[in-house]
């Protein structure tokens, strides 16, 4: 039971607000310490563990293309083109992006679009562009954090509860390796793989909702803000750090 | 045949130019601990591939990842991106370029499917071109290098230190984020090895309704869900969870049809995925890439539908499975 030290090592370091660089180091090495190992096998696993997961930071080869499009006006031209489209609004948009993102990683293309190559060079400002025209002056500093953050959630969910609805995806592979080799069962991965459609349709009935409701939200935020920022800039700085 | 070793080796030149980048663009005495941070991160990549291959020892790597927390924890390392394109520059940019803006964004997800369909199919004699289970990445990688291409022809870039530049701004603007979910796997190794999940597996036995068929399943979902929350990664919980209720209360004791068990069990634990700060590839380097000012800004957009989600899936599994 000793080891769950290193659990709490991890929520605390987080609660705490230290760097999650360190929390995460420091909580390897008490984890190892109390599960026995000795000093060389834990720089021997932060080692392997290090290079058998380089797969996780592929995805920064995009960045060089990215910044160089964004230098010559992505995202200046993204805003342009959405705000050309007078019914779209940011919710819309997220509901939209989230619908095709699952749909592409439900037939296994996880890879073409991400956080790195889709959200950041266009949905965010898609969406920013949309909220400028819809809100105009009444856009505030706090809408614009909402929509980054729900920018990103939109792909999150959309590939999550999408992915599983693709035999070849590495959790249903996980799933029957683990369950087959453990408990002799001989499951099918294209079964697996179909019970993970109800969950996905959930998902996507529940994220159109809440687009909808999204907007509302901005529509309401930005009525707020126009309001507080008839104040005085300094009674308006005082209710923002109450939110 | 090409693996993904050349992938890594190609990011890690990358990495290398961030850090000559340290030297030249920052005035202040961090230059020194940024460009160490990302030299180092470069010769990681590539000497990872002898660490994977069991060919150089691996404690190495171990203390290099460990100098890398150094220089974060000490705050050695810039973050901040430098200037980037003024308002004026991307206005001119679309201007001048229009839609034509989209094109190598395009060319990404174009040369990504073709890399996992129809490339992948390419053998040579009786070996594929790209290693088995390696074809997506190659793809984004290939696709990577195509669109930086295109957009220099399509601009009339003819220096590649451009590009390279600009994949500094972003990349410097993510920080330490960008390696914080290859520690994070580390971590859950670590916790493998030391028993972490037996020992969360026992509590969690002794807590299960053994009369009650909605509990187990309930019990089953959640535990799903608060295991992902503290490993990081459902892949981690799915084992524990299966060997302390999965399998011995809901398929043995209950009866139920392993496959819908097993797949929604799977999905309650991406619930939890949606609501951790130890998921950092998909909640705190989307956070850092869209520059929020909380780093938890993706987290919070997402706990709702993780909760009704989580539900949803009790209720699917209590319906379907039995």
């Amino acid at each position: 039971m000793y080891v769950l030290i290193g659990v709490l090592v991890v929520i605390l370091g987080f609660m705490l607000r230290v760097n999650a660089l360190v929390v995460v180091v420091v909580a390897g090495i008490v984890t190892g310490f109390l599960g026995g190992m000795t000093p060389l096998q834990i720089l021997n696993t932060f080692g392997t563990g290090f290079a058998g997961s380089r797969s996780v930071t592929v995805f920064a080869v995009v960045l060089p293309v990215i910044g160089l499009i964004e230098h010559f006006g992505l995202q200046e031209q993204a805003r342009r083109l959405i705000s050309k489209l007078s019914k779209m609004t940011p919710g819309w948009l997220y509901a939209l992006y989230m619908f095709i993102r699952q749909g592409t990683s439900a037939i296994g293309l996880m890879n073409i679009m991400g956080h790195a190559q889709t959200v950041r060079p266009l949905i965010y400002p898609m969406a920013l562009g949309s909220a400028e025209r819809k809100y105009g002056e009444r856009l505030t500093p706090t809408m614009r954090e909402r929509l980054k953050g729900m920018a990103a959630a939109s792909d999150n969910i959309g590939a999550f509860f999408g992915e599983d609805v693709f035999v070849a995806v590495g959790s249903i592979l996980l799933i029957t390796g683990f369950v087959d080799s453990t408990y002799k069962l001989k499951l099918d991965a294209l079964q697996i793989a179909l019970w993970a459609i109800p969950t996905g349709l959930c998902a996507l009935a529940l994220h159109v909702g809440r687009m909808r409701l999204f907007d509302r939200r901005l529509d309401r935020m930005a009525a707020e803000g126009a309001v507080q920022g008839s104040r005085t800039p300094a009674a308006a700085a005082q209710s923002e750090e109450q939110h | 045949m090409i693996t993904s070793e050349w992938v890594y080796w190609f990011i890690g030149l990358i990495f290398l130019g961030y850090g000559a980048f340290a030297f030249a663009d920052i005035p202040t005495s961090k230059r020194y601990g940024t460009a160490a941070f990302w030299i180092l991160l470069g010769l990681s990549f590539g000497y990872g591939t002898f660490v994977t291959a069991g060919t150089a020892p691996a404690w190495v790597l171990g203390i290099v990842v460990l100098i890398l927390t150094a220089l974060v924890g000490t705050g050695q390392l810039v973050t901040d991106p430098g200037k980037g394109p003024t308002q004026e520059q991307q206005r001119a940019g679309a201007d001048r370029f229009g839609n034509k803006l989209f094109v190598p964004a395009l060319v990404i997800p174009v040369v990504a499917v073709l890399f996992s369909t129809a490339i992948a199919a390419i053998m040579i004699g009786k070996t594929p071109l790209l290693a088995t289970g390696t074809q997506t990445l190659t793809g984004l990688a290939v696709a990577g290098i195509i669109g930086a291409l295109v957009g220099m022809w399509m601009f009339k870039v003819r220096n590649p230190i451009v590009p390279l530049r600009e994949g500094k701004r972003l990349a410097y603007a993510i920080g330490w984020a960008l390696v914080l979910p290859q520690m994070l796997a580390t971590l859950g190794t670590l916790f493998q090895t030391a028993g972490v999940g037996t020992a969360l597996g026992k509590i969690i036995k002794v807590i299960v309704p053994s009369n009650s068929l909605f509990g187990a399943v309930a019990v089953y979902c959640v535990g799903m869900m608060l295991f992902t929350l503290i490993m990081g990664n459902a892949f981690a919980a799915f084992p524990i969870m299966t060997a302390a209720i999965g399998y011995p209360v809901l398929v043995l004791a209950f009866h139920g049809n392993p496959a819908p068990i097993f797949a929604i069990g799977m999905l309650s634990g991406y619930c939890g995925t949606l609501m951790t700060p130890m998921a950092a590839n998909f909640n705190l380097v989307p956070a850092a890439l869209l520059e929020t000012r909380s780093k938890y800004e993706v987290i919070r957009a997402q706990i709702p539908t993780a909760l009704v989600l989580l539900v949803c899936n009790i209720l699917i599994m209590w319906w379907v499975a039995f």
